[in-house]
């Protein structure tokens, strides 16, 4: 059932059913591992039991003589690449980290890094046959944790790393890859200033992006090297050009289909098996599907870095903040590139400063190479700001939200990072935390209240899309975006707004790569910014021509013609009485008036609008087990203009649930030998329905000007405050704060026993 | 002239020069003139980066106009998750 619309929009801003939603419910929709070809065979992939180690030799004989087997791939079969950052659609990749990634070469890196593939007739002979395959390794030392990595004495990951961003260039070679520096201002001026100065480090643990679907493909190359690829992803051209390149193959012989998708979050914009899959396929020269166990997700796909944070913040009695300083020290995991970078850009953002600096690490470690999640970097960099915010408010004697009010940026503030922010919600999102029920509701015995607020810039890039009017009227709109958040109904929601017809007949799907020019991710809460806006000009083009095509029929100028709620009308009486063609009327004549009717737009989309929120925490720690429960969560962000209000509640829900998981139980937890022990679900602890409560929603639509109809990207930002909330909330319950997530019990269990 | 800032990153082949002026009519412009100013930037001027123009930020936006009196910020690339 539909809302009624809102304004002057028939569609934008309502709720209507979501188009994928009874596939989903029923089973019917098909994921990564859903598909099947006939002749097909079963991948499996021999990973390192070491975290660091020498390959001497891999043998691979006895496993592909082993009955069943078919294709067995190693790093024999991945030409290395040279060293440089080369463009691989909007992003910067470099070539030799990832064919390393993707298939160990001299070393192994992490505990589960991939060395050997097979492909074979089933799932027992495969496994089988990884028994066979003799890897002689040499074992070295390994370091995990960022700050031992960093010392000088650590075991060396790469002979080849001189730190970049440092003067002079370092002669040694060592784990650190980069330093990065962004600020203004007289610092030691700002603190001299100050009436009081907090410093404080922090703590965090590596974390997984949890989706519940594993990395998942089936490969088929055939014998001329054209090559098929179904598999789950946030974005088919990335995929399609990463295995290009590592293949050796042409772009235009491979065809990648993206599957539904059961959650991303960031972790599924690179390969992993992709291009190990498609190099069995074709050895063997049949298709080839490939899995990863929830095991193998833990081990060999990327997480998110584990930090160490060093935060020393200067504030005036009236609260106005005089000078912010920052340290990230960052885990890439095993080749470099954390996101300490958007991390130092984002620390803080939201607010109006004279003086910030903040310096990054980028710190290589025996772990997996981590990968984005979700606003990648600054959920690390904001809860160590934000808890040192909320005790500066303490301290202060000022309200947490006041605190924030008085400091915050709005459009002509210059960001920490440089340029003016155009028009942003941030005070529009504190003054709605400050009036909500949420924060006013009283507390009781052992129980405490966080808030927190965040920024995320969000992005555009190359997206295209077809818009196809179909001979009876309905339309079908080809995205090349996958929907991770609901965007096909958001899509078709703004075609059904610009041409005046029923939603329900604009049927939006995501093409395959043959189908549509280059798209970049679903991924920097790009998707419904920038597939929408390029629907609004496919949308935009029909329109166009649908009014041709009448000024035919009509024998009139078309200028005399307009278009609207669905029909070509005459501009005037002046321009002749004519009924209105409605566009089935249109699509039943398209061939004689001219040929198929269509649209389509092929952009860099510019203009994406930063997204700003708050969230408000309540909650009760029982002090005899440390153990935390969240009763209230409040997710208060804007959205420029929620296209689906349902979907945007959706991110805010979503971001608070893993922020929820990230501060109280999430962890990567590393034996002494560097791997990983708890590679499951059962022991690394992410939220279930039971442990949160309702999360309550508010959208604040502060209208993005790029866009036709105000869109902000929503997606990243609600991962960012709910960390800090969450730990404010539990220091304002325990009267003690914590500097190390993820605040399980046992860790609050110690903090209530030092502090006596 | 246009007001250009660097990042600190980028200002380590400028011989520490963060804030100039220069004279150019569009993003690629401006980048190429940068480049030839400092020889020793011009590699790291070439991809990867985010320009932002009087607040707006633009990435792989080569012919984005710029007014005669554009604060611009060279940045690095912003992505996501």
């Amino acid at each position: 059932m539909n809302d009624a619309a809102h304004g002057e929009y028939k569609w934008i801003g309502t709720r209507p059913p979501r188009p994928d939603g009874v596939d989903k419910v029923t089973g019917r929709a098909k994921f990564g591992a859903d598909t099947a070809l006939p002749n097909m065979l079963v991948g499996a992939v021999l990973r390192s039991p070491h975290a660091h180690a020498k390959i001497k030799s891999i043998d691979i004989s006895k496993a592909e003589a082993l009955p069943g087997v078919k294709a067995v791939v190693s790093r024999d079969d991945f030409q290395d690449m040279p060293s440089e950052m080369v463009p691989a659609g909007e992003m910067m990749v470099n070539y030799r980290d990832m064919v390393r990634n993707v298939m160990a070469r001299e070393k192994v890196l992490y505990d589960g890094h991939a060395v050997a593939a097979v492909a074979a007739t089933s799932a027992s002979v495969a496994r089988r046959a990884l028994k066979l395959i003799e890897v002689d390794y040499e074992v070295l030392p390994h370091v995990i944790d960022v700050m031992a990595a960093m010392k000088p004495d650590a075991p060396l990951l790469h002979d080849d790393i001189f730190t970049e961003g440092v003067e002079p260039v370092p002669d040694k070679a060592s784990n650190v890859a980069k330093r990065i520096e962004i600020g203004f201002g007289d610092m030691a001026a700002g603190f001299e200033a100050a009436a009081e100065v907090i410093e404080r480090e922090f703590d965090t643990q590596p974390v997984h992006q949890g989706y519940i679907e594993p990395h998942a493909c089936l490969a088929d190359v055939s014998e001329d090297g054209q090559a098929e690829l179904f598999c789950s992803t946030q974005g088919q051209y990335l995929v399609r050009a990463h295995c290009a390149r590592l293949l050796g193959m042409d772009v235009s012989r491979l065809r990648v289909t993206a599957s539904e998708i059961g959650g991303g979050f960031g972790g599924k914009t690179v390969v992993y098996i992709e291009p190990v899959a498609l190099a069995l396929s074709r050895k063997a020269c049949r298709p080839v599907k490939l899995v990863m166990s929830r095991d193998e997700v833990f081990r060999a796909s990327g997480p998110t870095s584990g930090a160490h944070v060093r935060i020393k913040l200067g504030a005036a009695k009236d609260g106005t903040i005089t000078a912010a300083e920052a340290e990230l020290f960052y885990q890439a995991g095993a080749f470099p590139g954390s996101s300490v970078q958007p991390a130092a850009m984002c620390a803080f953002a939201p607010y109006a400063l004279e003086a910030v600096n903040v310096v990054g690490w980028d710190v290589v470690s025996n772990r997996p190479k981590i990968s984005a999640y979700r606003a990648p970097g600054a959920p690390i960099s904001v809860y160590a700001v934000e808890c040192v915010l909320d005790e500066m408010a303490a301290r202060l004697g000022l309200d947490p939200v006041d605190f924030r009010l008085k400091n915050a940026a709005k459009e002509g503030t210059k960001a920490a990072y440089g340029p003016k922010f155009g028009p942003i919600g941030m005070i529009e999102s504190l003054e709605a935390a400050k009036a909500h029920a949420h924060y006013q509701a009283p507390l009781g015995p052992n129980q405490g209240r966080g808030v927190a607020s965040g920024f995320w810039f969000n992005i555009g890039g190359e997206t295209c899309v077809s818009l196809n009017l179909n001979e009876d009227g309905t339309l079908n709109l080809l995205v090349g975006t996958p929907d991770i958040g609901g965007s096909r109904a958001s899509m078709a929601m703004m075609a059904a707004e610009e041409l005046g017809v029923d939603m329900a007949d604009i049927q939006t799907m995501i093409g395959d790569t043959g189908s549509l020019g280059f798209n970049f991710l679903s991924a920097g809460s790009r998707t419904t910014f920038s597939t929408g806006m390029a629907t609004v000009e496919a949308a935009r083009t029909v329109i166009e021509e649908l009014r041709r095509r009448a000024a035919k029929i009509w024998e009139i100028d078309v200028d005399a013609v307009v278009w609207e709620q669905g029909s070509a009308k005459p501009a005037g009486s002046n321009a002749g009485e004519f009924e209105p063609l409605s566009i089935a009327e249109l699509a039943k004549q398209a061939g004689a008036t001219g040929g198929p009717i269509a649209g389509h737009a092929e952009i860099n989309a510019q203009g994406a609008g930063p997204s700003l929120g708050t969230q408000i925490v309540d909650v009760e720690v029982d002090p005899e087990t440390g153990g935390i429960t969240v009763l209230r969560h409040t997710v208060i962000q804007d959205a420029g203009k929620a296209i689906h209000p349902a979907y945007v509640e959706g991110q805010y829900q979503g971001g608070a649930a893993q922020c929820i998981g990230w501060a109280l139980n999430e962890e990567y937890v590393y034996g002494e030998d560097g791997r990983l022990q708890n590679p499951g679900f059962l022991d690394y602890r992410i939220p279930v329905a039971s442990d949160l409560p309702m999360i309550d929603t508010v959208i604040i639509e502060v209208p993005n000007p790029s866009h036709p109809y105000g869109v902000r990207g929503v997606g990243e930002t609600p991962i960012i405050p709910g960390i800090a909330a969450v730990a404010n909330a539990v220091s304002g319950a325990l009267g003690i704060r914590l500097s190390q997530i993820p605040m399980s019990p046992p860790r609050v269990l110690k903090a209530i026993e030092e502090a006596g | 002239m246009a007001r250009v800032v660097l990042t600190a990153n980028f200002a380590l082949y400028t011989g520490g020069e963060s804030e100039l002026e220069l004279e150019a009519e569009s993003i690629r412009q401006l980048l190429r003139r940068l480049g030839r100013r400092f020889p020793d930037l011009a590699p790291h001027l070439e991809q990867g980066l985010a320009v932002a123009v009087d607040g707006q930020i633009y990435q792989d936006d080569w012919f984005q106009p710029l007014a005669p009196d554009s604060e611009v910020h060279i940045l690095p690339q912003i992505a996501g998750g």
